[in-house]
Parts: C-alpha cells; structure tokens; sequence
C-alpha cells in the first residue's frame, strides 16, 4: 500500500484528455441551429461561447461542437446576422 | 566568492524591492496601487517606462484582479508578480489559495498595513497574519537589504517548491525609509535565480493541461495533504537556498536571527523592522551586565517549529511580541513559540505574550528595555504603548 497523495497530479493540474472530458452537451435543452447562408463568420459568437464550442471550418462559417454546447443561447443573442436560432429539443439532442 | 561588483546605495524598502524585480525582471505584473505598497510599484513602473526591465505591467482594476491575473499569467508559464497591502491583500484573499493550490510560485511583496476599521493606513502585521493559512510562503524582512535579499530567496524557494510566496516589509517604517543597502552585481543575481521552466503551463501545446478542475470528496483531501508536503519541503529547501544567497552576497542567513541568545535569561522574540530597535535595546541591556537577548523572525511559513526550539531551549523567559490580533485567542507568533517549545520535554518555560505598534503605533527603545524589566509569568496578554488615562 502506498499514500495516493504521493501520485496525485501536483496541484490538480491535469492532463488535458477530450477523450475522457463529460459530454457537457448532454445538458442541452435548447440547441443553437447556424444558417450558414445568412452567417458573415464575423466571429461575435465565437469570442463570446462560454465553452469555446464554436469553431470556424474553411468556409468561415459557425461550426457548432454539439459534444460541449450547452445550449445557452449567447451566440444567438450576438449574432448580428440572427444567423443562430435557438430550437427546443429533447436532452441532449 | 563575494561579487567585487555588489554596489551600496541608499533606498527605501519599497524601492529596494523594485530593485530586486528589476533585476528578476518577472515577465508579468499585474498591479493596483494601495498605500503603503504603492513605492514598489510606481517605482517598478518607472524602471520599466525607462526601459530598465521588460516586464508586461497590467493595471488592473482591483486587487481581486490583480491576483487573478497574476495566477493566469503564471499558469500560463511565465514569471508574474505583483505587491500590495492591507485591504488589497484582503481583496486578493479569494485567489490567494487558489495560488497556492494550483502550486503556482507567484511572488508578492507587501508592505504590511493595519486593517480596517477603523481606517488606517500604517503599519503592522494584520494583514499578512489574515492570511497565514493561505499556503503561501511567508518571509518578514526587518530593513530594506533583508527586503532586497528575501525577494531573491522567496522567489527560488517559491518555484523550487512551486508555491507562491510573500516577502512582507513594514508599512512605512521599512517600505518608506531610506537605508543604505547592497545592492548584488546583476549576472550574480540573475544566475542564483536561474530560469524559469515550469513542469506543467497553459501554453504547452504539445501537453495540454487543466489547471483548476473540480476535486471533489473522493480527490480533494489528496490534493491537499501533497500540498503540506510542499510547505515541508520549503522548510527544507530554505536553508540550501540561504546558503547559495550567501555565497554571492556576503550574508550568512537563516531561518531567523538569533541575537545575543547564547548566554540570555530573558529573550524577546519578534518580526519586522521593530527588531532593529530591539537589538539596540539589548546591547544597551548588556553594557548594564543583563543578559537578554532577542529572536527574530524571518521564515514565518512554513514555520520552523525545531529550529526555534533548538535556539530558544536554554531561555526560560521569552517574551513573544506581536504586532496583531487573533481576537479571541491568542497572538499568532506567541501561538507559534508555544508549539515550537511544547515539543521540549521537562521544561517549565515563561512565556509572555505582547501586543505592540497596532495601526503605527510607535514603539520606541525604552519601551522595549522596560519590556525586559518586566515579569514574564503572565499569561495574559500585555500591551506596549496603549495610552492611559491621565
């Protein structure tokens, strides 16, 4: 038997692992829906998901990580284009 | 080997501490300014404005952010560092642990200040006492040079164990008067600091990491008994690091100093700039045939129960002055020598607490040696300098 404090992470500070990261998105209730027509890629959204859930692929367009959203609805709020609707959805879904 | 190039000149304590982060040149300081800490950092500002130093100086809008910064900077990688007192260190108080917990070695300076209310802005140890139990290394300073050489100490102890650290000066009676010091050539003081290579740091993209996750029931008492460990480990370390500081400076240093000790009967144990008054007020004892002597404190945590005991186990009579309160107990130093002596068996000792220099009181030389001619078989507390009625 050794003391398990002796192999714990030294200050909580641990490896970074998406892996094993909890599906925060499983919390959703309300899901962001981008109109990549309407969306300019100004970015608004991205700078402001408290998640940085919000990537932006070669096209420049909002690009949604489902996995983590939370559903907030921030980006929505932002988007000067309403790009973004929120739509009521089942959890997790 | 003493460097021929180590220079004296005259500064206050606050600008002895700008000297010595000139020379770390720390790669972030987050500040707000608050009396009596502002010397530091307006005197930083000015070094960096000249070109001196090449800090990144980020005037925050609080203490409370200015902590917080300074952590994110520091997990980031980097060197930060910032100063304060009183009601800011009171601010700050939220991160402080989280400092500490995320084993982050950021470097404070303080000018220690009473607390509110009612409101004052002089000195004494309230503050830093408020948060001894925050996991920060702790190291008092009683004049400008011990300022100078404990912001080099503190900082490699700090990352040497990765903690953060306090160098704590006294409000206005050291981070405002101007005293001669010695200054250390610039590559003696860089080299003894060395670089700065955290094991783990935001900005390593080939590791990613989580600095602050939750550690719940089933973590959270492991995180925190591999932190003591690390406070042991500071109490080790110190005296490897004194001993390297002495080497480029000249200056033998310890734990604490022990001043006329040997042979005293009667001892005063004390931190800050009052144990320069005290020493003047033990020679003058000495020339009148009294053997007392005097114990000051520099490494206040982790506290150094063994090596106080070995110094203080032939002094009967100690007298342990505070310049705090611990209302409805007993002052934190006093607290500190009963438990460094309670591990010496068969010993009755005397010990006095006092409670001295509250907001700035002033205590003078007399007062001290009336101290001295005091009986020490009272547990309660004593007070020098409280004002009577006429």
């Amino acid at each position: 038997m050794t003391d398990a404090w002796k192999n714990i992470e030294e200050g909580a500070i641990i490896k970074h692992d998406i892996a094993k990261s909890p599906r925060t998105g499983d919390w959703r209730y309300m899901k962001p829906k981008v109109d990549k027509k309407t969306c300019i890629g100004c970015g608004q959204c991205f700078s402001v998901c408290p998640e940085a859930a919000i990537d932006y692929g070669s096209e420049r367009k909002a690009d949604i990580d489902y996995d983590f959203c939370k559903g907030c609805g921030v980006c929505a709020t932002v988007c000067p284009q309403k790009a973004i609707k929120m739509e009521r959805t089942s959890i997790g879904a | 080997m003493i460097q021929e190039k180590n220079k004296n000149i005259a500064l206050t304590g606050g600008a002895a501490a700008a000297e010595a982060l000139k020379q770390i040149n720390p790669d972030v300081m987050p500040v707000y300014p608050i009396t009596p800490q502002t010397p530091i950092i307006e005197t930083y500002a000015k070094m960096v404005a000249d070109g001196e130093a090449a800090t990144i100086m980020i005037e925050v809008e609080s203490e409370h952010s200015a902590m917080s910064a300074a952590v994110g900077a520091q997990a980031a990688g980097v060197r930060a560092a910032t100063a304060s007192s009183s009601q800011g260190i009171m601010l700050m108080a939220e991160i402080l642990p989280i400092a500490s917990g995320s084993r982050l070695p950021v470097l404070m300076l303080v000018s220690a200040r009473a607390l509110s209310a009612p409101i004052n802005i002089h000195g004494d140890h309230q503050d830093v006492m408020f948060v001894r139990d925050s996991g920060w290394i702790q190291i008092f300073s009683e004049n400008a040079q011990e300022v100078y050489n404990n912001t080099f100490i503190a900082l490699r102890l700090a990352e040497h164990v990765r903690l953060p650290a306090m160098v704590i000066m006294d409000g206005f009676q050291t981070s405002h008067s101007v005293e001669n010091l010695e200054i250390l050539e610039k590559a003696a003081a860089r080299s003894f600091i060395g670089e700065y290579n955290p094991k783990k740091y935001l900005l390593d993209f080939e590791n990613p990491v989580t600095f602050g996750p939750v550690g719940l029931p089933n973590s959270y008492f492991e995180f925190k008994r591999s932190q003591i460990e690390a406070m042991k480990e500071a109490g080790i370390e110190y005296e490897n690091i004194c001993a390297d500081f002495a080497k480029i400076s000249g200056r033998e240093y310890g734990y604490f100093e022990s001043y006329q000790l040997d042979d005293a009967e009667k001892a005063i144990v004390v931190a800050g700039s009052t144990a320069g008054t005290a020493k003047v007020a033990v020679d003058e004892l000495r020339e009148q045939g009294e053997k007392v002597g005097l114990l000051k404190i520099k490494l206040f945590r982790p506290f150094p129960y063994k090596q106080i005991a070995e110094a203080l186990k032939n002094v009967k009579n100690i007298a342990v002055l505070d310049r705090t309160v611990s209302f409805g107990s007993m002052p934190p130093l006093y607290s500190e020598i009963i438990q460094s002596l309670y591990s010496i068996l068969n010993t009755q000792y005397s010990i006095q607490p006092y409670i001295y220099g509250l907001g700035g009181r002033e205590i003078f030389k007399e007062d001290i040696k009336k101290v001295f001619k005091e009986d020490w078989d009272n547990k309660e507390i004593k007070y020098i300098g409280l004002k009577e009625n006429e």
